[in-house]
């Protein structure tokens, strides 16, 4: 066959010569700044660039958010600084209502897509996989490059969009036509549309690149020994996070491509029976169903947040086993919840949707469907808090963002059991509610868990540490910081008052919460001012860190700790190592770890 | 040899080699094609519920009736020969692959040349059925034809029907381009050079998975 030619010659999986045989090991390749830092196709490098082009995009929208919530916390103040860096989108000092609604349409899509998709498992996908499996790198390189590089060109037109001079986008994040379909319908319809379509366009396209690679490296580049049921589980959520990506955003680009005919051809695929009051005038499309979009839309939609959610999922269980220095709790459990939550994650697209006109009996199927995401995720939660369970646990930043993901997701998920029931949903609906709920359980979970793997694989990624303190000063304030945040928005919710409005001082109802509204900003110009401690951090570290001295810093089973403390591109000087046991052999027959690597003893206990 | 292989380490998933016993390139093409196949879905199902929420829709016999040089009044004929081509084209594919695996270079060149004409005429007779259809009044956005009933018809036939058939002509014509890339790389002597043909055999997938979109095109379009 001719296959075998391919598999079973070691070197034809990644042709660059020096870094794969093993004789050739010393050889270094003539790298220049280019070759190393921009058009790097070394999977550790990649993962940088997604890591550090995330956090501008984290820096972007979190600045957004502050802006936004000065609107909300203080409706009558004017801020003539606004003026000085918005102009004329905030005359006068307070921000207008267009400029307000392209913020937080902004500030969604740009958290979603490019900070806890790109941002979160184009990091950590790119640099775990090849390490943890033990490959030299990605299946193709080539491909992880041009991942990077589509990811970068959709972040520059999204920035672009910011400068036109209609706006950007201001329909929400889910850009629901009519008034993502209709360029009189607002500014932000007309180029902004345009530019954020192509945007997500180029953003799909390098989540495929990224996906399919992702998917191959798993299956077919485990080292000798490392067989499916051995890897650690951050590898099997990112591969699951890959299944998703892969099978959803499609969906999502064939909506696109819908609301683009729509846009610019003439057609009727979303459109029907539409009057513009702003042009007074009645338009000709007949036929076609705003809700056809919302369908295509959240079948991506759903499936979305565990894609920004597993990633965290994977990193939490192996860094709270890692330092809790016990096995995680139910491995093969976690597998199983992991792929029945990547299962659901396709079949209940439509509860976003109670309110939109869906059958009430398709809506009790998709409750049903939903509140069966209950099961798989309360085995995560009672297995990591049985691994945490007498445990002899290192207070690492990673492990308390670890262990502070545990508690939001935990707080986050219960709303989420309310917010399935279609009944519950006619009263919550688009209110606060929904915006505590969906921060808390994916938005700052997953950025936790973000930085629970930051710390945690940082002496990987630099050599160097990051500087405790400042992190531990990071996570608390971060913690309380978050809950006082959302907490306050359930009662919100509760009481009625709708998402997405511009000024609530004007409701009779909602006047009780001028003073909360007050108090939720300022925490989160606190909580804005602890990230850029954070990312100060980081930053300094880099160059300034205390120096990593041993292999294995954190006493870690798993293969990327064998490597050298600078590994070059290929991980592993000379063969890469044979794995001989399961990743979590913490604490086992009274040793505190065993590295993947150490064949199983005779004497041996089972696990 | 893969058998050999197989008896020496049963172990199929225990790290070290493909699960699959393929190379990763062709994993990535089954995982891309699943992915595509997403898109079509998506597009396809679109149709479907906007068709079934719409009161009429035109009669394919009626609007899919003329063919090149004879007129009007032979229902679906033009499009069941541009059928039989494409799916002619994916026998020469499956002979150029199998050439491939025989290391025959000669027959690989001749299949892929037929693959690529046989490409190349379904493109031309998709342009002229487009042609048609377009001096017959229809575009996106424009529907001439009636319901089957002979009440008004809504424009979303003629939006589906260019939208999807020319999604599917796109992808059409990146096969015709990557065989046509295959060809010259066979001319070239690259994969004498590597010793396999397996870049045509995951150019295969990809022409095989185009034409078989075409099946469920062709039936939801013209069939029902």
């Amino acid at each position: 066959m001719s296959n075998d030619a391919v598999l079973h010659g070691d070197a034809v999986v990644l042709p660059h010569s020096g870094v794969h045989h093993g004789e050739h090991h010393e050889h270094h390749h003539h790298e220049t700044f280019i070759t190393k830092y921009v058009f790097s196709q070394d999977h550790k490098m990649i993962a940088k660039q997604f890591l550090i082009t995330g956090m501008v995009w984290a820096v972007i929208g979190g600045l957004m958010s502050v802006l936004f919530r000065l609107q909300l916390g203080y409706p009558d103040a004017t801020f003539p600084w606004l003026e000085d860096i918005l102009g004329k989108w905030a005359k006068g000092g307070r921000i207008s209502a267009e400029a307000y609604y392209a913020l937080v349409t902004t500030h969604g899509t740009v958290l979603v897509f490019f900070v806890l998709t790109a941002g979160l498992s184009g990091t950590f996908a790119n640099f775990l996989i090849p390490l943890q499996v033990g490959a030299r790198d990605m299946a193709s390189p080539m491909m992880n490059m041009l991942s990077y590089w589509f990811f970068l060109a959709a972040s520059v037109v999204m920035l672009s969009s910011i400068f036109v001079e209609t706006g950007p986008f201001s329909g929400g994040w889910t850009a629901y036509p009519p008034l993502s379909a209709l360029g009189d319908a607002s500014p932000g319809s007309k180029t902004g549309m345009d530019l954020w379509l192509t945007s997500m366009a180029l953003f799909v396209v390098s989540q495929l690149l990224a996906g399919i690679n992702y998917i191959s490296t798993v299956l077919n580049l485990r080292t000798k020994g490392m067989s499916m049921t051995r890897l650690p589980l951050t590898i099997w959520a990112l591969f699951f996070t890959a299944v998703l990506g892969l099978l959803s955003f499609p969906v999502l680009f064939s909506g696109f491509i819908l609301l683009i005919f729509d846009r610019n051809f003439g057609t009727s695929f979303y459109l029907s029976d539409i009057f513009i009051a702003s042009t007074n005038k009645a338009l000709p499309n007949e036929g076609g169903s705003a809700i056809l979009y919302q369908h295509l839309f959240w079948f991506l939609g759903h499936p979305e947040v565990y894609i920004i959610l597993l990633p965290a999922m994977g990193m939490v269980s192996e860094i709270l086993s890692t330092n809790a220095r016990k096995p995680i709790f139910g491995y093969m459990a976690m597998i199983g919840s992991l792929f029945a939550i990547a299962i659901l994650a396709f079949l209940v697209w439509a509860h976003h949707m109670f309110v939109t006109g869906l059958n009430p009996f398709l809506g009790s199927i998709f409750v049903l469907l939903t509140l069966l995401i209950a099961v798989p995720s309360a085995i995560k939660v009672f297995n990591w808090l049985t691994t945490l369970w007498r445990g002899n646990i290192r207070f690492t930043p990673g492990m308390l963002f670890a262990i502070g993901f545990v508690s939001l997701f935990i707080s986050g998920g219960l709303t989420g059991i309310w917010l399935g029931n279609s009944a519950l949903d006619i009263h919550l609906h688009d209110t606060y509610f929904v915006i505590a709920h969906f921060h808390i359980v994916m938005g700052v979970a997953s950025m936790f868990g973000m930085f629970a793997g930051i710390y945690h694989w940082y002496p990987k990624m630099y050599g160097r540490y990051m500087n405790n303190t400042l992190g531990y000063i990071h996570f608390w304030l971060t913690m309380i910081g978050a809950y006082l945040i959302f907490w306050p928005m359930h009662y919100e919710g509760l009481a009625g008052m709708p998402r997405r409005y511009y000024d609530y001082s004007v409701w009779e109802s909602f006047k009780q919460f001028a003073e909360l509204n007050k108090f939720i900003s300022t925490v989160v110009i606190i909580v804005f001012a602890v990230q850029l401690l954070f990312l100060f951090n980081f930053f300094y570290s880099i160059f300034k860190g205390r120096k990593v001295t041993t292999l294995n810093p954190w006493g870690s089973t798993t293969l990327e700790w064998t490597t050298p403390i600078h590994p070059g591109h290929g991980n592993w000087v000379g063969e890469i190592p044979e794995v001989h046991r399961w990743a979590y052999d913490y604490g086992k027959d009274g040793q505190e770890f065993i590295p993947q690597t150490q064949p199983v003893g005779e004497h041996e206990s089972h696990h | 040899m893969a058998t050999t292989t197989a008896t020496a380490n049963p172990k199929w998933w225990g790290g070290g080699k493909s699960p699959f016993n393929v190379e990763y390139g062709k994993v990535m093409m089954w995982y891309f094609l699943l992915s595509d196949a997403f898109t079509f879905g998506a597009f396809l199902i679109a149709y479907g519920t906007t068709r079934f929420a719409t009161n009429g829709w035109p009669d394919p016999n009626q609007v899919f009736n003329s063919f090149p040089g004879i007129g009007a009044g032979y229902p679906l004929l033009f499009v069941s020969l541009m059928t039989f081509i494409l799916i002619i084209s994916s026998v020469t594919m499956v002979l150029a692959v199998q050439a491939g695996q025989r290391m025959d270079k000669k027959a690989v060149v001749v299949n892929l040349i037929l693959t690529i004409i046989g490409g190349l005429a379904f493109l031309s007779c998709q342009a002229w059925e487009w042609t048609h259809l377009f001096h017959e009044g229809a575009w996106w956005g424009r529907n001439p034809f009636h319901n089957a009933d002979g009440s008004m018809a809504t424009t979303n036939f003629t939006n589906f029907f260019f939208t999807i058939t020319g999604f599917h002509g796109f992808h059409v014509f990146s096969g015709v381009i990557i065989n046509t890339i295959m060809l010259i790389m066979t001319l070239s002597d690259t994969f004498e050079r590597r010793g396999h043909y397996l870049m045509i055999e995951k150019a295969g997938l990809y022409w095989h998975f185009v034409d078989l979109v075409w099946v469920f095109v062709f039936t939801f379009f013209y069939l029902v």
